[in-house]
């Protein structure tokens, strides 16, 4: 499996965009009233898919056409790169010494990413969708720096195999929980998901994706949901003991934890309203952050009292 | 093959440098300038300091992306939608920047380079992260103080409203009067 991790990987995470395509469908037919349409849900998120690659492309007035493709390339290169460090199993594609700041450098090309496809097409709604991305991305950061920054302190290292080997006994997310639900928390503001999709709200037309059409709407949409399978996959190896557990291989462990986060995470875009950035902003510098650093101080004692601080 | 991977990063930094300057849009000049810290970010990752390399990504990334929003927000044209142009004192500025490229390529030739004494550690970060806080934690405490401190007092300096607007002049308001609200409802 070890060489053949960098060629499974990007089939992987297709298959987790298509499970939150087919799960989120599912739900959001069911509030509908549509019933049980499972067959529906299955089908038709390869027909969206069908849809968007052969529809005609819609173009703005003195829309700057390179920042915009530059934006959703970027959004799926980089949610792609992101989740090369995650263990599939016990290996990783690329098993970086600095594998949690990789994660936190490939996660925040999503702020350029969404700002540029907002700006490209020279619309002011999309534009304003942008704009909020970059709000909620101040709000986000620091609460999520903190809260994987904690895991990385209990194993006493950035790279993300030894954050799994520390947790053989116990999770971190058992005795580190304000740092994983911050990340939860985080992990789908990044991927502009769930109570957190103001920026390509409905209140604004759209926003930052209002005027993509076509391909361009397809990979835009496509890459986001790259990201959250990303940010979920990450999730396992920093918080839920990564191949940890009995029975399965670790590579099922991998797999069936990650889907259960992406069905939590897909779970609440549909149980919360949309929360709006001045009140995220306020929640997240005041409790979140004051929060997330307290329990980065909570577990940086505990692992001095293990006499665990310098190697 | 490093080689050619450093040249060509080399000279997309310095290309991407020089569009800064050519491109007539303030979004395209920011983005850009980005294409050109992170290539030399990518030179960085190539010397095996991965830990500064990444941090460069991730720093830049943010900084350039909320350089962005002040940019354009401050540009003389509005919006920064209409085209603009970079240029202001070209000739002065040319002089200074040929005469600073000048001074700092003359000082890569004529500076004692020191010779490297033993090997290289096995992990690098851990040794970057020894040397700045273990010998110089009082210069990094000092340092990190003085920066805090700074940001503190030009919040106090540049903030139109201050807890006498938010509280009243007895600061005794139940509730501050702000203009947008929060989500912690004080």
């Amino acid at each position: 499996m070890t060489s053949a991790t960098p060629f499974l990987l990007p089939v992987l995470l297709v298959a987790g965009v298509w499970f939150v395509a087919v799960l989120d469908g599912a739900l959001a037919d069911r509030a509908a009233g549509y019933g049980s349409g499972a067959r529906r849900a299955l089908s038709r998120t390869g027909r969206e898919a069908a849809r968007l690659l052969v529809a005609q492309r819609r173009t703005t007035l003195a829309a700057d056409g390179l920042l915009r493709w530059a934006g959703v390339l970027a959004l799926i290169v980089a949610a792609v790169l992101a989740a090369g460090v995650v263990p599939l199993g016990w290996e990783a594609p690329a098993d970086l010494s600095v594998g949690v700041v990789w994660f936190n450098a490939m996660e925040v090309v999503a702020w350029a990413a969404v700002w540029l496809v907002g700006w490209g097409p020279n619309s002011a709604l999309s534009l304003t969708g942008g704009y909020r991305f970059v709000a909620q991305g101040l709000s986000y950061e620091l609460p999520h720096m903190f809260a994987i920054i904690t895991a990385a302190l209990g194993a006493g290292s950035l790279r993300m195999s030894d954050i799994v080997d520390a947790q053989a006994d116990v999770w971190f997310a058992v005795w580190m929980p304000a740092a994983f639900a911050a990340y939860l928390l985080s992990a789908t503001a990044m991927a502009f998901w769930g109570p957190f999709d103001a920026p390509v709200g409905r209140d604004v037309a759209g926003g930052a994706a209002g005027e993509l059409s076509g391909v361009d709407r397809l990979l835009f949409e496509g890459g986001r949901r790259l990201l959250l399978v990303a940010a979920a996959a990450v999730a396992v190896p920093l918080f839920l003991g990564g191949g940890h557990g009995p029975w399965l291989p670790a590579w099922a462990w991998v797999l069936v934890k990650t889907l259960a986060v992406l069905a939590l995470l897909v779970w609440v875009r549909h149980r919360l309203p949309v929360l709006r950035m001045d009140r995220w902003s306020e929640v997240s510098w005041i409790v979140l952050l004051p929060l997330t650093m307290l329990q980065a101080l909570a577990v940086a004692l505990v692992v001095l009292a293990r006499g665990g601080g310098g190697q | 093959m490093t080689l050619a991977l450093f040249t060509a990063l080399a000279l997309l930094a310095i290309a991407s440098g020089v569009l800064v300057f050519v491109v007539d849009s303030m979004a395209r000049a920011t983005f850009a300038l980005l294409v050109s810290f992170l290539a030399v970010a990518a030179m960085v990752l190539l010397t095996d300091l991965l830990y500064l390399g990444a941090v460069i990504i991730l720093m830049m990334i943010i900084e350039m992306v909320v350089m962005a929003v002040f940019m354009i927000m401050y540009m003389m044209n509005p919006a920064g939608l209409m085209p603009m142009s970079m240029f202001h004192n070209t000739r002065g500025a040319a002089v200074i920047c040929g005469l600073l490229f000048a001074g700092l390529s003359a000082g890569i030739f004529l500076a004692d380079w020191p010779e490297r004494r033993g090997t290289r550690p096995e992990d690098p970060t851990l040794e970057l992260g020894t040397a700045l806080m273990e010998g110089h934690m009082l210069t990094m405490m000092t340092l990190g103080v003085t920066l805090f401190s700074t940001i503190v007092a030009t919040v106090v300096l540049a903030t139109g409203r201050g807890r006498y607007d938010r509280l009243g002049d007895r600061l005794d308001a139940g509730h501050p009067d702000d203009p947008a609200g929060g989500g912690v409802g004080r």
